[in-house]
């Protein structure tokens, strides 16, 4: 196993005070201090070459566990190890290996061209010349930066900038990538741009990558496999399909008429989640009715335009994980 | 090239674009040179005492100060500022690099570039525009050879000591959050015990030990007096010693605050 957690557990110590001025007063003389667990005991481990999803809500621990495996943050308690290393004990040694991209923020240096920031990385990982070039050229050409080399950094747009950042995390060959919401507030075609070097990076070179994400096409079209935290203990793991299947059988089918009739479209066994025009999806579980006995059912009652069965959305799945938590 | 150079030369460069700030610096540290020269030799020509420095020394004092008036650590690296409020300083460590090494490789290219760019034209100003205009009114040239070698010594530890003094500045940032006020109080001290309102000679008898025990004095006043001759070559390299032996103890302070501040972020969460 190249990444082990085993038990991880994060506390925060958060200053409170309260509210109004007789609060700020007594908060000058003795500060309350509360607790609050990031982490309770998380485990996993992830073997080379895996593109793993981590998922979660909002505060639900993602970040705090991806600053660990980085290095960043040390824990409270339990094991981590990374190809053998403790990351914050042997911190430096550590992020020597890793690459590490934060969406929210740039690791570009702001005033420097992005040619040359990715020189200054040269220095700073001690990369070999030759070495240095012939990933540069690669990068260059993989996350099509030709254009924007000499450009300095805060004139990028978001989409340029992180598939720079994505090349500044890459000059000294990391076998481990992480990657903390890299598409957030990308449009599209950056998205698309972002998920593509991804997974050519983790087919083609073997790279491990730990990626997490609020945005559930990246885990689609990426991830064999999803780790599910919330609320700093870990729901589910496992692949994509795993996942749908633990949390709903559900199958959703969807009617076009178009006699108007699509009002009147019921059925015993399943439940309306959408009327629409002449438009109805209901959703049913295939253990309970089959879909051909479901579709024979309606169309012998009502004149079928068109028709399809489909899964929920996998927002849908997730949101409902994360719902019958809290 | 190591990490910590690559990081002096790249601010170095970046410092060195804000040539229009040096150049107007420069107008106004000549005025007030000016002034300040003209409050001395005022003050020189009222007292029948004998003085612990020579009118032209005194001169060559004020000139250098104006000079290297940036050396004096007047605020802290509103970059490193802004890192610690959002507390984006976290993600600095997933560079292979020590923290406390990357702030002192910052500190050091600000401590030069813009020193250097002002400096240089005020040699100029000083030593060739001004004496033809105002005779005895400019920066005498070193007694000799070997004061200037020294000078230069003296220069680059002062340069190390300001760095030093602003990381510092910059560690005091982790315990409070909005106020650079331990910042600002290293820098009127500075400024204040690192002679550049009054030369450090001219203090009164009781309150030189202090002054010359502080770090602050290894900033202008040693230096220029060690250029002006003041201080003769031969002892310069106490000068030096002083400069060094404070840089070291200011580093060891800077680093253990540092790791302690880092520990509290952890705590507190990022």
């Amino acid at each position: 196993m190249q990444i082990v957690v085993d038990n991880l557990v994060k506390t925060f110590r958060v200053a409170e005070r309260d509210p109004g001025m007789l609060g700020s007063v007594r908060g000058l003389m003795r500060r309350r201090q509360r607790d609050v667990k990031a982490l309770a005991g998380v485990s996993f481990s992830v073997r080379a070459g895996e593109l793993v999803g981590y998922i979660g809500p909002n505060g639900a621990g993602k970040s705090t566990t991806i600053k660990i495996l980085a290095g960043i943050l040390v824990p409270d308690g339990g094991r981590v190890e990374v190809e053998g290393r403790a990351p914050w004990k042997q911190r430096i040694a550590h992020v020597s290996r890793i690459g590490v991209v934060f969406g929210q923020r740039t690791q570009l240096w702001w005033d420097l061209p992005v040619v040359e920031s990715l020189e200054m990385l040269r220095h700073i990982y001690r990369v070999p010349l030759d070495q240095f070039r012939a990933a540069r050229d690669e990068l260059v050409a993989l996350l099509e930066l030709g254009g924007i080399l000499d450009t300095p950094v805060r004139q990028l747009s978001l989409g340029q900038r992180m598939r720079a950042d994505l090349a500044a995390s890459l000059v000294h060959a990391p076998s481990i990538l992480f990657l903390d919401e890299p598409t957030i507030g990308l449009d599209a075609v950056s998205k698309l741009a972002v998920r593509a070097f991804v997974q050519r990076l983790n087919r083609e070179r073997g790279v491990t990558v730990i990626l997490t994400t609020h945005d559930m096409d990246d885990i689609e079209t990426l991830c064999q496999r999803v780790i599910v935290i919330s609320e700093g203990a870990i729901l589910s793991d496992g692949s994509l399909a795993d996942l749908r299947n633990r949390v709903t059988r559900e199958r959703w089918l969807t009617v076009d008429v178009d006699d108007g009739s699509a009002e009147a479209i019921t059925d015993s066994h399943a439940t309306v989640i959408r009327r629409d025009g002449n438009r109805v999806c209901l959703a049913f579980d295939p253990q309970v009715v089959s879909p051909a006995e479901l579709i024979r059912r309606v169309a012998s009652a009502h004149s079928i335009k068109d028709l399809f069965v489909e899964n929920p959305p996998i927002e849908t799945v997730i949101a409902r994980l994360y719902g019958s938590v809290s | 090239m190591s990490g910590y150079q690559a990081i002096v030369a790249a601010r170095f460069r970046a410092l060195l674009q804000y040539r229009a700030a040096a150049l107007g610096g420069l107008f106004t540290q000549v005025f007030f040179g000016l002034v300040r020269i003209m409050i001395l030799v005022a003050f020189y020509a009222a007292s029948s005492r004998s003085t612990p420095m020579s009118l032209p020394e005194v001169i060559g004092y004020i000139w250098l100060g104006q000079a290297t008036l940036l050396l004096i650590p007047w605020r802290n690296d509103g970059d490193i500022a802004e890192q610690i409020r959002t507390g984006n300083v976290v993600y600095e460590l997933t560079r292979p690099l020590d923290l406390y090494g990357t702030w002192l490789a910052r500190a050091i290219a600000w401590r030069t570039a813009p020193v250097l760019l002002r400096m240089l034209p005020m040699f100029v100003v000083a030593m060739l525009i001004i004496p033809p205009l105002l005779p005895g009114w400019g920066l005498a040239r070193p007694p000799s050879a070997a004061a200037f070698a020294m000078w230069v010594a003296c220069f680059a530890g002062a340069v190390l000591l300001s760095a030093a003094l602003t990381t510092l500045m910059n560690v005091t940032l982790m315990w409070t959050i909005a106020g650079d006020g331990a910042s600002m109080l290293i820098g009127s001290l500075a400024s204040m015990f690192g002679g550049l309102v009054i030369p450090l000679p001219l203090f009164p008898q009781w309150a030189k030990p202090f002054l010359y025990a502080l770090p602050f004095a290894g900033l202008l006043d040693l230096p220029s007096r060690v250029f002006t001759g003041n201080i003769p070559a031969q002892q310069a390299l106490w000068v030096v010693a002083h400069q060094l032996v404070w840089t070291a103890a200011l580093i060891a302070l800077g680093r253990w605050l540092l790791s302690r501040g880092l520990r509290r972020l952890a705590v507190q969460g990022g």
